[in-house]
């Protein structure tokens, strides 16, 4: 007998089928992507009884083989395509037990397709909990395959699945469920013949499907089209009456083989909680607690171990210098490598922590509810009641947000979340607000209660979130879709979260971000160091002399010379030299060449602005000596007019650019593999930027 | 009767669907004609609407709800 070499996991979404997933695969898992695709491809290894591996392959979660979204395409294409990389050898229809019947339509579509199966009836504790019996035999035996039962959220029943998969016969015996050649007798032959396929009900597929089908060639379509054409076949028509026959036959096979006598009880128990988390004014208010509890623990738990990992790296970067040989290499690699490692490196608690909180909502069945409340608010600007969770995550850090978006299942709902997500206000801009408010707000109250700095740093956020609103609006507008919206949607029973998931989605985010986001930041550092350690011309060497000389080394100690060496190295740099280029066209939002560089050193992260302005106004850059910063930068004397550079007008200023403009490669990075088209970060950053400049010149131009 | 027009708490029995495209979807979700729906719950700001249909719960939004004739 010839072994299985790859399995592919088929079922309804909610129906346990990544829990078994990652029983079966555990850590031995990567997320790829299926070949030009916009689909996440998880897969996996297994090892079984006999010593033999195997692959198993996930495939997105769908009630039908008829896609509603461009992820349940792909579904059919790798189950009818024998060329396509991951083509399995068998599948695993993994089906609901307590909502047998529509779990049943998807597995009686790929019997069908002909290729070997393996029905796993999942959540079976649920089933006899609810009264509903099922004969496992009988069903086996009517639909002439292997019956699995399983209870994956208590790990039951694995070993018997893996069973299951090695003694399963790689022809494929199960008996056919509909009379699949009666819905279009002749356009079935003309497309098997055609294809030279062997099986009727892939042929009758890709009569409903030829348009959307990537392995089909134009030409190929196009034939397809005209046969459709001419045997006068009508998609909808068709996929109703076959929707039907498949029923009724699942309704003969359920009538011997299932008792149902109650209603289930975890359903009565989701429906008294539901009573209060979709209570009218409860509902809102309980998820504002929540979102708030989240959004504090975030930052509070994420304090202590991203403050361990920057005093790593300073350790590492502080050993580096000291037991590495001096050179332009060392440099190159503690200044630039570990500093833009430790930029990725930082944000590494936020992220798990934000996407344990996410799926863990999602886990319990929460999320479920908060799109149903929120559909309709967030349906009238374009986005979706799912659009909630990226925009509230985006006040952390908008990269595991815009990842979070995943679950948006609408194209057009799903870009414009992506697109305005970067506009909430997120913790990255906190150390630049607080360094300029504290600049040119007064510390003082105002009607006795209200702190000045602090009104003026949450009107900072309140408008991040009214502007990604606003904008969400207009780009309902532009973005064109022809896809009609849908908002049939599941709503599971309420249940525990699965630790093991919560913390394999933690894994794999963070995974997914380092390698990812990590290899642009690391990449965009190292210019931007090279750019900021190295000037046109002689310069440099200019520089190093003149504070060689006596006049200095007479007057200044070592650490000031130091300073001021750096300074204006800096001034004299290719980073410096573009600065001064661009003052033009900053110059009408008030900003000078200085602020120039720190715009362009902050372009990676916007979190770099501080530390340039330390380098740039001789001080050291750590955040102990915030207030000397501070101070410089109140002194700094333009010195054309003598007059200070940060006024009121400027310092709004470049806070509505941070408000606005992109200035972080990370999001740029994640929006790009999010998307998979290079476009949409730029489009993002070009908007964002237009947004950014026009705003901070009005700005300017009205506190002048 | 349609579904849309159904009382929380009150139930129906499914009759046929007023649009092709839709009752295509619907029917995957396995409201099919003759099964029992009851309405469960309305969403705070009125819509959409979540069903038990199938012995689990669906929610729709009321415009897809309303092609769904109940005897």
């Amino acid at each position: 007998m010839q072994n299985v070499k790859r399995v592919a996991l088929v079922g309804n979404p909610n129906t346990g089928k990544s829990t078994i997933f990652n029983l079966l695969t555990g850590l031995n898992q990567r997320v790829g992507n299926f070949p030009g695709v916009t689909v996440d491809k998880k897969s996996g290894f297994t090892k079984l009884a006999d010593g033999s591996t195997l692959e198993i392959v996930d495939l997105p979660g769908t009630y039908s083989l008829y896609p509603k979204s461009a992820d349940e395409t792909i579904v059919f294409e790798v189950l009818s395509d024998k060329q396509n990389p991951s083509y399995p050898d068998m599948v695993l229809v993994v089906a609901d037990a307590t909502s047998l019947k529509r779990n049943l339509l998807l597995y009686t579509q790929i019997a069908d397709l002909g290729l070997p199966v393996i029905l796993v009836l999942n959540m079976m504790d649920l089933a006899q909990k609810g009264n509903i019996q099922i004969a496992i035999d009988a069903l086996a035996k009517r639909l002439n395959v292997q019956v699995v039962s399983l209870a994956a959220r208590k790990s039951q029943g694995i070993d018997e699945l893996k069973k299951a998969i090695q003694f399963q016969n790689l022809s494929p015996l199960q008996s056919q469920t509909i009379d699949v050649e009666a819905l279009a007798p002749d356009l079935i032959k003309d497309i098997t013949s055609l294809f030279k396929l062997e099986n009727p009900y892939v042929a009758l597929q890709i009569a409903h499907q030829h348009q959307n089908l990537r392995y089909l060639s134009k030409n190929e379509s196009q034939k397809v089209k005209e046969l459709v054409l001419a045997a006068d076949f009508h998609s909808q028509k068709s996929q109703a009456s076959e929707t039907i026959a498949r029923y009724n036959f699942i309704n003969d096979v359920l009538l011997d083989s299932v008792k149902h006598t109650t209603v289930a009880v975890e359903e009565t128990i989701s429906n008294k909680i539901d009573h209060y988390l979709t209570h009218k004014v409860w509902g809102f208010v309980i998820f504002i607690g929540i979102l708030f509890a989240i959004f504090q623990s975030i930052f509070a738990w994420s304090e202590y171990p991203m403050t361990l990992i920057e005093t790593l790296f300073v350790w590492l970067e502080t050993a580096g210098h000291q037991f590495l040989p001096p050179g332009v290499l060392t440099d190159l690699l503690v200044d630039g490598v570990l500093a833009g490692l430790s930029g990725v490196m930082v944000f590494i608690p936020q992220i798990a922590l934000l996407f344990a909180f996410i799926s863990i909502l999602e886990d319990t069945g929460y999320m479920a509810r908060v799109t149903f409340m929120m559909d309709r608010l967030m349906r009238k600007v374009g986005l979706n009641g799912k659009s909630v969770v990226p925009m509230i995550g985006g006040l952390a850090c908008a990269v595991p947000a815009i990842m979070s978006a995943r679950t948006i299942e609408n194209w057009k709902e799903r870009m414009i979340t992506i697109m305005v997500t970067p506009l909430v206000s997120c913790s990255a801009r906190l150390p630049i607000y607080t360094l300029l408010i504290s600049l040119v707000v007064p510390n003082k109250m105002v009607f006795g209660f209200i702190q000045l700095q602090g009104l003026a740093l949450m009107s900072l956020y309140l408008m991040s979130i009214i502007s990604a609103i606003i904008v969400a609006w207009a780009m309902k507008f532009i973005l064109n879709s022809k896809v009609r919206g849908y908002f049939i949607m599941e709503l599971p029973v309420y249940r525990m979260p699965r630790w093991r998931n919560v913390g394999l989605t933690m894994y794999e985010s963070v995974k997914t971000f380092v390698t990812q986001a990590g290899k642009v930041i690391i990449a965009v550092s190292i210019v931007l160091w090279v750019a900021a350690s190295y000037g046109p011309g002689n310069k440099f060497d200019k520089i190093e002399s003149k504070y060689n000389s006596e006049a200095y080394t007479a007057h200044y100690t070592e650490h000031q010379i130091e300073r001021l060496k750096s300074s204006e190295k800096l001034e004299n740099s290719y980073a410096g030299v573009l600065g001064k280029a661009i003052e033009p066209a900053i110059k009408p939002l008030g900003f000078d060449w200085k602020i120039g560089i720190a715009l362009i050193t902050s372009f990676a992260a916007r979190e770099v602005f501080v530390g340039t302005m330390a380098t740039l106004y001789s001080v050291d850059g750590d955040a102990d000596q915030m207030d000397s910063v501070r101070d410089k930068m109140a002194n700094a004397k333009n010195a054309e007019t003598g007059l200070p550079v940060f006024t009121v007008a400027t310092a709004f200023s470049l806070m509505m650019f941070y408000a606005f403009a992109m200035q972080c490669m990370s999001t740029m990075a994640v929006v790009y593999r999010e998307t998979k088209h290079i476009k949409w970060p730029v489009i993002q950053f070009v908007y964002m930027l237009v947004l950014a400049y026009v705003a901070s010149y009005l700005t300017y131009v009205i506190l002048h | 009767m349609k579904l849309s027009q159904l009382k929380i708490g009150q139930k129906g029995i499914i009759k046929e669907f007023t649009d092709l495209e839709m009752s295509v979807k619907l029917m995957e979700m396995g409201c099919l004609p003759g099964e029992c729906v009851k309405l469960e719950r309305v969403a705070p700001m009125g819509d959409p609407i979540a069903v038990s249909v199938a012995g689990y719960q669906l929610s729709l939004r009321k415009l897809e709800a309303s092609t769904i004739e109940l005897i």
